[in-house]
C-alpha cells in the first residue's frame, strides 16, 4: 500500500513541479502589472498582488502619450495584431485548402511540379526570403499598410501539406458516388469535403492565428507608423533603453494583455482543436 | 426501365490493355452478375458502364442510347459501392436525398421518395442518423436507398456485400435480389463470390484475365462450362480436373492406367490427344456395381450433411468427392468411386475449351 501511493505521489510531484516552472513566469508578470513601479524594481519584487492593477490596465490600453511607443494605443496595438492574425490565419486556410482540393481530386499536366513546388516553399520561411520580400512589397507600395503587413505571410505550404494529407483519406468512391449523384467539383467541395474539413480547419486556425499573433520581425520591418504598430513589437518599444526608465507595471500589463487573445483562440476553440488534431473522421 | 449492351468493350490503360473486347446484352429487368478472381476486370467493367472509366474502344448502349460520352450523372445509372460511400457528416436522409437535391427535384418529391425507400428498406426511424452510428448492415441499406430513390435506368453494384460478415451477407443477398425483383430494375451485380453469383444472377458473365470466358444462366455455367477456368469457378468445392489421353477405342485413359468411358453425346476424340478431364465432387459415388476409380484416402472432412474426402489416385493426383454424410471412409483406406460418364466434363488441354 505505502509503495504503491508512494508510486503515485512522485508523478504527480513531477507533473506540479512542471507546472510550476511554466506558470510562475506568467504569475510575476500578473502580479507584477497590479503593483507600483517602484515595488517592482526594490529588490526582492513582492509576490503577493498589489493595488495598482486597474491603473496600470487602464493607463497601458488608453493613455498611450506617456508611453514611449511614440503615441500607440495599446488598444490599438491590440486591433493591428488582431486583424494581421484574423487575415492570416484565414488567408492561409482558404488559399491552402484550394490548393490543396486541386492538387489531391485534379488530375493536370504539371501536377506533381506544383505539388513539389509548394512542397518546397517549406524551406524558405519568412526571415530567409525576408529581404527580397520587402522590396517586393515596398515596390509595390504597401509599405505600413495591413496588406503589406499580411500577404506575404499567407501563402503556406504547411497547411497546403496537412489538408492534402486528410483529403487523400477521402474515398475515391465517396467521390465517385458524388459524380454519379451529380455534384461538379465545386458542389462536391462545399457539399462534402469542407464539412467533413471542419475539425481539421478549426485546429489549424488555432495554430495559424497564434502564428500570426506571434509575428515580430515581419510587422518590425514593414511598419513605420506608430497607428500600424502591432503588440508584440509594442511590448519591445516599451522596454525603456538607457536614460528612460523602464515603466514595468505598464510592460506587464501590455504583456498580460497580449496574451489574452491568443489563450481566448485556445480555449474557445479547444474542443475543435484536439478533435482536429487526434480523430480521423471518414 | 431499360436494356444494357455491351459491344466489343475494350479498355486500355497506357499500352496495357485490361479489357480485350467484352460483348454482352442484358435485357429490360435483368439481372446480370459479372463475377471472377481480383484483377479480372470485372469492376473496370462496371465502372465504364457506370462513366467513371473512359472507354478505350467498344460501346455502351443503355435503352438504345449509345452513352460512351455522356458523363455519369446523365446516364441514368446508380451504384452500391463496396464501403458504401456514404456521406459521413449527412443523415441518412440526407444521403437519400443529395442525388434528387443535385437534380433540382421539389422539396415534396424528394421527402416522399426518401419515405417511400426507407419504408421499404425498413430504414423509417433511422433517417436522421448519422452513417456512423449505424450497424454495416443498415449501412449497406442506405446506400441502396439512394440508388433506389433516384429510379434509374440500371443498378450497378460493385462487391456490396463483401465487406459484411457471413451471416448477414446472407440475408442481404436475398433482399438484393427480392428487392431487384420487385422493381425490375435491370442490374449489373460485379462480385468475385461464387455462390453470391449462383444464387443471385439470372444470367452470370464469368471473366478471366479481361475476357468474358462464358455467358449463361447459372445452371448452364454448372452443366456445361465453357472452359476449364469457368469448370473450376463455378461450384464448390471446385471441380476435379484430371489429364487424360483418348485410347484407340475411344476410352479415355488416365495417367494411373485407369480406363474411363466417354461421354455419351462426346464428340470422336483422336487418339493420343492431350486432354483434361473435369469430374465435380459431387457427381463421384460411392457405388459398388461400376466402380473404375479408385483412390487411397488422405483425409475426410465430416460436414454433417456431406462428407468430402480427400483421395489420390495411384499416379498421385488429388481427387475431393463429396458423398453423403452418412458415408465414412479412414485414412489410408482404399475407396471405390463411380463415375456418370455423362456427367463428365472434357476439355482441351492446350486452348482450355469444352469438348
Amino acid at each position: 500500500m505505502s509503495a504503491r501511493s508512494g508510486i503515485d505521489w512522485l508523478p504527480h510531484a513531477i507533473l506540479l513541479a512542471g507546472v510550476a516552472i511554466v506558470a510562475f513566469p506568467i504569475y510575476v508578470t500578473l502580479v507584477a502589472s497590479t503593483l507600483s513601479v517602484s515595488d517592482i524594481v526594490n529588490a526582492p519584487m513582492p509576490l503577493i498582488p498589489g493595488g495598482h492593477g486597474l491603473d496600470s490596465y487602464r493607463e497601458a490600453l488608453f493613455a498611450g502619450s506617456s508611453l514611449r511607443t511614440s503615441g500607440a494605443l495599446v488598444s490599438r496595438m491590440l486591433l493591428n495584431s488582431l486583424v494581421m492574425a484574423l487575415v492570416i490565419a484565414t488567408g492561409k486556410i482558404a488559399i491552402s485548402i484550394l490548393s490543396a482540393y486541386a492538387v489531391v481530386f485534379f488530375r493536370f499536366p504539371l501536377r506533381m511540379v506544383f505539388f513539389w513546388m509548394i512542397f518546397v516553399t517549406l524551406m524558405l520561411p519568412v526571415e530567409v526570403r525576408i529581404v527580397p520580400t520587402y522590396k517586393v512589397v515596398a515596390s509595390l507600395g504597401m509599405v505600413d499598410t495591413f496588406a503589406g503587413l499580411t500577404i506575404p505571410l499567407i501563402a503556406s505550404a504547411t497547411a497546403t501539406l496537412l489538408f492534402r494529407q486528410f483529403f487523400l483519406t477521402i474515398p475515391d468512391e465517396m467521390v465517385e458516388a458524388a459524380q454519379i449523384d451529380g455534384a461538379g467539383p465545386l458542389r462536391f467541395f462545399w457539399d462534402t469535403v469542407l464539412p467533413l474539413s471542419r475539425t481539421n480547419i478549426a485546429a489549424l486556425f488555432v495554430i495559424l492565428f497564434i502564428y500570426g499573433w506571434n509575428q515580430y520581425l515581419w510587422p518590425l520591418l514593414i511598419t513605420n507608423s506608430a497607428s500600424m504598430m502591432t503588440i508584440v513589437i509594442g511590448i519591445k518599444t516599451l522596454l525603456g533603453g538607457g536614460d528612460a526608465q523602464t515603466e514595468w507595471n505598464l510592460v506587464m500589463a501590455t504583456t498580460v494583455l497580449a496574451m489574452l487573445p491568443p489563450i481566448a483562440v485556445v480555449v474557445l476553440m479547444q474542443r475543435w482543436f484536439v478533435k482536429g488534431l487526434v480523430e480521423s473522421e471518414k | 426501365m431499360a436494356e444494357v449492351s455491351l459491344r466489343a468493350l475494350r479498355k486500355s490503360y497506357g499500352t496495357t490493355e485490361v479489357i480485350h473486347g467484352v460483348s454482352c446484352d442484358i435485357a429490360d429487368g435483368e439481372l446480370v452478375v459479372v463475377v471472377g478472381p481480383s484483377g479480372c476486370g470485372k469492376s473496370t467493367l462496371l465502372r465504364m458502364v457506370a462513366g467513371l472509366e473512359e472507354i478505350t474502344s467498344g460501346e455502351i448502349a443503355i435503352g438504345g442510347r449509345v452513352v460512351n460520352d455522356i458523363e455519369a450523372k446523365d446516364r441514368d445509372i446508380a451504384m452500391v459501392f463496396q464501403n458504401y460511400a456514404l456521406y459521413p457528416h449527412m443523415t441518412v436522409g440526407g444521403n437519400m436525398a443529395y442525388g434528387l437535391k443535385m437534380r433540382g427535384l421539389p422539396r415534396e418529391e424528394i421527402a416522399s421518395r426518401v419515405a417511400r425507400a426507407a419504408a421499404i428498406l425498413q430504414l423509417d426511424g433511422l433517417l436522421d442518423r448519422k452513417p456512423r452510428q449505424l450497424s454495416g448492415g443498415q449501412r449497406q441499406r442506405v446506400a441502396m436507398g439512394r440508388a433506389i430513390v433516384r429510379d434509374p435506368k440500371v443498378f450497378l453494384f460493385d462487391e456490396p456485400l463483401s465487406n459484411l460478415d457471413a451471416k448477414l451477407r446472407g440475408q442481404m443477398r436475398v433482399e438484393i435480389r427480392r428487392l431487384q425483383q420487385s422493381l425490375a430494375t435491370t442490374s449489373i451485380y460485379v462480385t468475385h463470390d461464387q455462390v453470391e453469383a449462383m444464387t443471385l444472377a439470372d444470367r452470370l458473365v464469368v471473366m478471366n484475365a479481361g475476357v468474358a470466358e462464358q455467358i449463361g444462366t447459372p445452371l448452364a455455367l454448372y452443366e456445361r462450362p465453357a472452359t476449364i477456368f469457368v469448370a473450376g469457378f463455378i461450384g464448390s468445392p471446385a471441380m476435379n480436373f484430371l489429364s487424360a489421353v483418348p485410347a484407340e477405342d475411344g476410352w479415355l485413359a488416365l495417367g494411373d492406367g485407369t480406363r474411363l468411358r466417354p461421354p455419351p453425346d462426346g464428340a470422336a476424340l483422336a487418339p493420343g490427344r492431350k486432354l483434361t478431364l473435369g469430374l465435380r465432387p459431387e457427381h463421384l459415388a460411392r457405388d459398388g456395381g461400376i466402380a473404375p476409380l479408385t483412390v487411397t484416402v488422405e483425409l475426410a472432412e465430416m460436414l454433417g450433411a456431406d462428407t468430402i474426402v480427400h483421395g489420390r489416385l495411384g499416379d498421385g493426383a488429388l481427387l475431393l468427392a463429396r458423398l453423403p454424410g452418412t458415408a465414412r471412409a479412414k485414412p489410408g483406406e482404399r475407396l471405390p468411386l463411380a463415375v456418370d460418364p455423362a456427367r463428365l466434363h472434357v476439355f482441351d488441354r492446350e486452348s482450355g475449351k469444352r469438348i
